[in-house]
């Protein structure tokens, strides 16, 4: 075998993993319901879509739309009732929480501590799901959550208490604490609610960059119009637990269907990023 | 960043010990009569090197056969209540969650004596009968456990001041039904009045200290190894879920676990309340809340706080005695309203 064909092997490998479709959510549909005997207060219908490495997906919708069942399914905290969810080939409500957990990362809006904690504390404990039985973390969970607060921006607050510190600045930390699990998928619902605007641009930059840099699958629900069309490779669009459409967000953008989907009167036109831009039109 | 290593756990455990050893020293010398410390001493020494001739007839009536058993009684119990605190504490996400104050001690002593009322009813062999009293008791605490989980949830959730009041209600409910049993009882059974207060001084078998060692090693050994998933399960369940913790049976696991030592702790000392709420709320002031550290610092504090509170029972109204569930509770009950307080602001 010549090194030449060997090389251009490895040219192909690079690209098939490149191309490669890490999530694939096939007809997936779920139901909930109070009480078995009654029909079901709200149900998601047969969604699909695809994700590879390094791509934003937004899941977009207004309130009760489904966004959030979506995640939790793709999170594997809901089991679908038909269809799977498979993360580079294993379905992803089968495996068991520790392997989960070191494959998907959710990043929670907030996190509600009882006991005071360092923020370096709170980081490792996304290593928790790679540690040994009893668990005593190793020189190198040191050093992934030091570079996970790095990535962030975040290394000046590593000894800072929790309960003291921003809004923004704890998010960030939250977020550090998903990247030290080392995920191949992160997963992020509404993660701009309670941020500032200068704070949900840094949030969306950092998630852009580390995506591209660290080969992340990200998806993030949210209903921000305007931010799901910057930073999202696909959006896929949610109303009433149906999966309307999905593709990149210049597909997606037309103005009917978004005023049909979101109720209220609004002009796309297109950004000067080469990105579609809503204005909602109130008073009209 | 200062990860948690084996060496730190180590020192801060030993330093305790420490502190043990010389609340043990103080628990042997102090009594209804006094012992010299150079006859504590030389005493010792002649054990150690068994010398049974020098040992002194005071030392082997006072020390060997009424106070070093109690001590030791006093260590088991004082770490199992507060690795049950702790674990609760845990489990049920509210650091005011104590055995006593959930209504899991009395749970344990209802428990306890319907196991008492039964035995001379049934045909068992002296080994099955001294263990249906601890049997009763673990099931006791279980069954309360799980009746205060589900009056403290509302609307899906653990609420923590409906999960406190659930207790409390629970504790009194059972108070009730101890009072009416207690009263339609005759003969030893009455005794039994001082014991529900909490008291080390029941003189027990050789038998029941290994199977109380037994079994606290086992509880708190299973309770140990879920000691970093304890640490998430306080973010929330499904946090926890989300980092790898395999919920349900880490709750099982601490659940019957931290059952049975609240069981083995009240079947031989009654409900004495607040260590289980006060010691891992010190540990955690001075050790962090990191669990691979807050339930060994947690089971040691316990031990010292119970013999400590024991020798004081023992001596403040000599020769008369406090029952030492009295002192925790003079101490711990003060302590909890503040805590709650703070809480709240």
């Amino acid at each position: 075998m010549s090194p030449g064909s060997s090389h251009a092997r490895h040219l192909a490998e690079a690209g098939r993993l490149a191309n490669e479709i890490r999530l694939s959510v096939e007809q997936v549909s779920y139901a909930y319901s109070a009480n078995p005997a009654q029909a079901p207060l709200f149900t998601l219908e047969a969604t699909s879509f695809q994700a590879r490495p390094g791509e934003i997906v937004a899941i977009l919708g207004p309130n009760a739309s489904g966004k959030s069942t979506l995640l939790k399914l793709v999170s594997g905290e809901l089991a679908p009732l038909s269809g799977r969810i498979l993360l580079n080939g294993f379905v992803t409500h089968s495996l068991t929480p520790r392997t989960r957990a070191q494959r998907i990362a959710v990043v929670q809006q907030e996190s509600r501590l009882l006991f005071p904690a360092r923020a370096w504390e709170f980081v490792l404990q996304g290593r928790h799901a790679h540690g040994r039985s009893l668990r005593f973390e190793s020189e190198d969970d040191v050093i992934i959550a030091k570079n996970a607060l790095a990535q962030v921006g975040a290394t000046d607050l590593s000894d800072r208490w929790m309960d003291q510190i921003s809004g923004g600045e704890k998010q960030r930390v939250i977020l550090a604490r998903a990247l030290a699990q080392q995920p191949l998928l992160l997963l992020l619902d509404e993660p701009t609610l309670h941020l500032d605007i200068a704070a949900q641009i840094g949030l969306l930059d950092a998630l852009r960059r580390l995506a591209a840099a660290n080969r992340y699958t990200v998806i993030v629900v949210t209903h921000e119009l305007n931010l799901a069309a910057e930073y999202a490779d696909q959006v896929v669009l949610m109303q009433r637990g149906r999966c309307l459409r999905v593709g990149p967000p210049i597909n997606i953008y037309q103005r009917e269907l978004l005023e049909q989907v979101f109720q209220t009167p609004l002009t796309v036109e297109l950004g000067s990023s080469g990105r579609p831009r809503v204005t909602v039109l109130a008073g009209t | 960043m200062r990860p948690l290593t084996l060496r730190r756990l180590l020192l801060q455990c030993f330093a305790l010990l420490l502190i043990l050893f010389v609340v043990v020293v103080i628990a042997i010398k102090f009594g209804a009569v006094p012992v010299s410390l150079y006859a504590l001493g030389r005493d010792l020494w002649n054990v150690l090197l068994h010398q049974r001739t020098n040992i002194s007839s005071d030392y082997v009536l006072i020390i060997q056969n009424i106070r070093l058993p109690r001590i030791l009684l006093g260590i088991i119990v004082g770490a199992s209540l507060s690795v049950a605190g702790t674990s609760f504490q845990a489990l049920l996400r509210n650091p005011l969650a104590d055995p006593y104050v959930l209504g899991v001690s009395s749970g344990a002593g209802l428990g306890a004596i319907l196991a008492l009322i039964l035995e001379p009813h049934l045909t068992l062999s002296p080994v099955f009968a001294a263990l249906l009293t601890p049997l009763g008791a673990f099931l006791g605490a279980a069954a309360t456990v799980a009746a205060v989980y589900f009056l403290g949830r509302r609307e899906g959730q653990i609420d923590s001041t409906t999960l406190l009041l659930g207790g409390v209600i629970t504790a009194s409910f059972i108070s009730a039904i101890i009072m009416f049993l207690m009263s339609t009882l005759t003969g030893n059974l009455r005794g039994l009045s001082f014991w529900l207060m909490g008291d080390l001084s029941t003189p027990l078998q050789k038998s029941v200290y290994w199977f109380l060692g037994i079994g606290f090693i086992a509880a708190s050994g299973a309770i140990y190894t879920t000691a970093s998933d304890l640490n998430l399960l306080l973010a929330g369940e499904k946090e926890a879920m989300h980092l790898g913790v395999d919920v349900p049976r880490i709750r099982l696991v601490v659940y019957i676990a931290a059952s049975l030592l609240t069981g083995l702790a009240v079947s031989v000392s009654g409900a004495i309340g607040y260590v289980g709420l006060i010691v891992p709320h010190v540990m955690r002031l001075i050790f962090g809340s990191d669990h691979r550290t807050l339930l060994p610092t947690a089971a040691i504090g316990g031990a010292i706080a119970v013999v400590f509170a024991d020798t004081l029972a023992r001596t403040v109204v000599a020769p008369n005695e406090l029952a030492v569930g009295a002192v925790t509770a003079v101490v711990g009950a003060p302590l909890f309203i503040y805590l709650l307080r703070r809480r709240l602001a």
